[in-house]
């Protein structure tokens, strides 16, 4: 083949691409802007709902963000998405129930709110950082060089393994947290009434990811982590030890995911084995759609997907009076994954790291 | 010549392979203190292998590296940069995403002696002065030249006794690679012992005082600097061009 025909074929094939993009973007934006019009024209939602549809949605993305953070960590620095994530996040929620109940059949869990609370925190934490850290030892340090496809079916396949653990060690009963009085109810904040369970999350994923973001940033062995992303080989030569540090991105990733499965059972107090699938499907969505590797993007991922899943399907589906839109949420969440992909394919703050790193 | 002593770095009957691939074969190395040595050799010949067999990050196959009369082959590289052997990548290999200060950091990551590390930042200053107004710049906007002052920064960082340097000239500007040659010189003049692989052995060797001759993992001429530049088979083979 000549290289005009070559150079031919790369030009119509670039115009088939952006008039696509124009094409589906165009149409994105009107649907989007003629259905939100009509939906907030109808009336059907108050502005105190749309609020709390707001909150909510923020609060869930946040759990989102805590939860990504695992599978952006590990893929700045192994490349390759850990899909037993979203186990690791149940693994933490699950023993942090059996530790609720019993606090709760003590006649703890009600006296002492908050202590309680910081135990299921703790122990759903060292749950997950521990789980996280034998998967890397047991199932992908064995295959680090390996070709990238195969640690991406190993997780696969350790997803399923632990999901059928704990189905195997603790039944395939759904498992109700015990309710805590202290926390129904809602709080006024700068005016605004908000499920207290609601404030807790946010502020708690607040303080949590500003703590990982000083970590990352400000500590030696966030600089490490940073090295061995950027560039494993010469973070080696300067005397890394570069196993050590997947380990401990492996245990912050767990830790994150520890606190986002004792902050997901605020909202939604019920765990079993596979609990941990679609909020994992959930978070990797929103980690690609910040940019994977990047730990900001993960937080802005995570909140936005939230909202998106949270506000788009009365804002957007109501509009057209879709049929019991209320359950689309999944979606419109992965119609913003696609859309962001479409237009931004390394998502909202990504940069080209697969093409930084060979 | 202090052929007397003992070496400080040294590299005995070195074979290393990668899986099957023998690359180096039974490479002999001998560094003093206080000398530059330079490592010479075509594309794929093994320099950087022979650097990175030093510091540990592949391990030889057979033979031992020595640092200090002791054996250290199979130390881990964290090991050998605390005992003091630091190295300058081949492109410099900076932290892009990290400030110049970071990158330095990382040079000094192993060491726990605050007062040394300030007192060495300050000897970095003093070496380049432009990093120091570059501290809280992005790495990977640095210039080429700017990059490598700051790589050989970071090396300096660890405190060494012995710094390899992998073609520390490459994809300079004549001037800075004139430059460069002079930093390794002051380097050197402050008690570091040098080893360096160039492709530029003319300015290599003019600045060395001996020098190995690596061909496909076999050192196939050993020298002082002044007997290579003379070597008429060297002058074919690696001076021919340049002189
Ligand atoms: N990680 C590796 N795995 C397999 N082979 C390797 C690896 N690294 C280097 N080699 C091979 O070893 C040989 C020597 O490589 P090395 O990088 O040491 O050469 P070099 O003399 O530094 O070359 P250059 O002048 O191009 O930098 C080459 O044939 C190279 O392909
Ligand atoms: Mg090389």
């Amino acid at each position: 083949m000549t290289t005009a025909t070559v150079g031919k074929k790369r030009a119509s094939r670039l115009n088939f691409t952006n008039l696509f993009r124009w094409v589906v973007g165009s149409v994105a934006v009107v649907v989007i802007f003629y259905g939100s019009i009509k939906s907030v024209a109808s009336g059907r939602l108050s502005w105190a709902q749309w609020r709390d549809l707001m909150v909510f949605g923020v609060a869930q993305g946040s759990v989102y963000a805590l939860i990504a953070m695992g599978y952006t960590m590990v893929y700045g620095v192994l490349r390759f998405i850990n899909f037993a994530h979203g186990e690791v996040f149940m693994s933490g929620a699950m023993i942090g129930y059996f530790v609720a109940d019993a606090l709760n059949r003590a006649g703890i869990w009600n006296e002492q709110p908050v202590v309680s609370l910081l135990i299921v925190l703790l122990v759903s934490m060292t749950t997950a950082t521990s789980i996280a850290v034998i998967l890397e030892r047991v199932a992908y340090r064995p295959l680090r060089g390996a070709p990238r496809l195969i640690p991406l079916i190993t997780s696969i396949g350790a997803s399923f393994t632990l999901q059928y653990l704990f189905r195997g060690l603790f039944g395939a009963g759904t498992k109700a947290y015990p309710p805590m009085a202290a926390i129904q109810g809602k709080w006024i904040i700068f005016g605004i009434p908000i499920l207290k369970s609601q404030v807790i999350v946010i502020g708690s994923a607040i303080v949590v990811m500003a703590g990982l973001y000083l970590f990352v940033e400000k500590t030696k062995t966030g600089r490490s982590m940073r090295a061995v992303a950027e560039d494993p080989e010469t973070a080696a030569l300067m005397g890394i030890n570069v196993d050590g540090t997947i380990v401990k991105v492996f245990a912050v990733g767990g830790a994150m995911a520890g606190v986002a499965g004792a902050l997901w059972t605020l909202v939604f107090p019920t765990v079993n084995f596979f609990s941990g699938f679609l909020p994992g499907i959930k978070a990797f969505t929103a980690a690609v759609l910040g940019g994977i590797g990047n730990i900001f993007g993960a937080m802005l991922g995570g909140v936005s997907l939230g909202m998106f899943e949270s506000v788009g399907p009365s804002l957007v589906l109501g509009g057209y009076e879709v049929p019991a839109f209320n359950q689309l949420k999944d979606v419109v969440a992965f119609s913003a994954l696609v859309l962001v992909l479409i237009f931004r394919p390394t998502g909202i703050l990504g940069e080209r790291l697969a093409q930084e790193r060979g | 010549m202090t052929t007397n002593h003992e070496p400080i770095l040294e590299l005995r009957n070195v074979s290393t392979h990668y899986g099957p691939i023998q690359v180096l074969r039974n490479v002999d190395v001998e560094l003093y203190q206080g000398e530059i040595i330079c490592l010479l050799g075509g594309n794929a010949s093994g320099k950087t292998t022979t650097l990175k067999t030093i510091l540990g990050y592949v391990v030889p196959s057979d033979g031992e590296v020595r640092l200090d009369g002791e054996k250290v082959s199979g130390l881990s590289t964290k090991e050998l940069v605390v005992r003091g052997i630091s190295m300058v990548p081949e492109n410099r290999r900076l932290f892009k995403r990290m400030t110049v200060r970071e990158n330095l950091n990382m040079g000094s990551y192993l060491r726990t002696d605050k007062d040394g590390i300030a007192e060495d930042l300050e000897g970095v200053f003093k070496l380049f002065p432009r990093a120091k107004e570059r501290l809280n710049q992005r790495a990977g906007t640095l210039s080429g030249g700017e990059q490598q002052m700051v790589a050989v920064g970071r090396a300096l960082m660890a405190r060494p006794k012995v710094l390899l340097m992998d073609e520390p000239s490459m994809g300079l500007a004549p001037i800075l690679v004139a430059q460069n040659f002079e930093i390794i010189q002051q380097i050197n003049e402050a008690g570091v012992t040098v080893f360096m692989v160039e492709q530029n052995a003319n300015m290599a060797l003019s600045i060395a005082d001996r020098g190995y001759v690596l061909q496909t993992g076999q050192i196939v001429l050993s020298d002082t600097a002044e007997g290579l530049l003379a070597n008429p088979a060297m002058k074919k083979a690696y001076l021919g061009e340049l002189d």
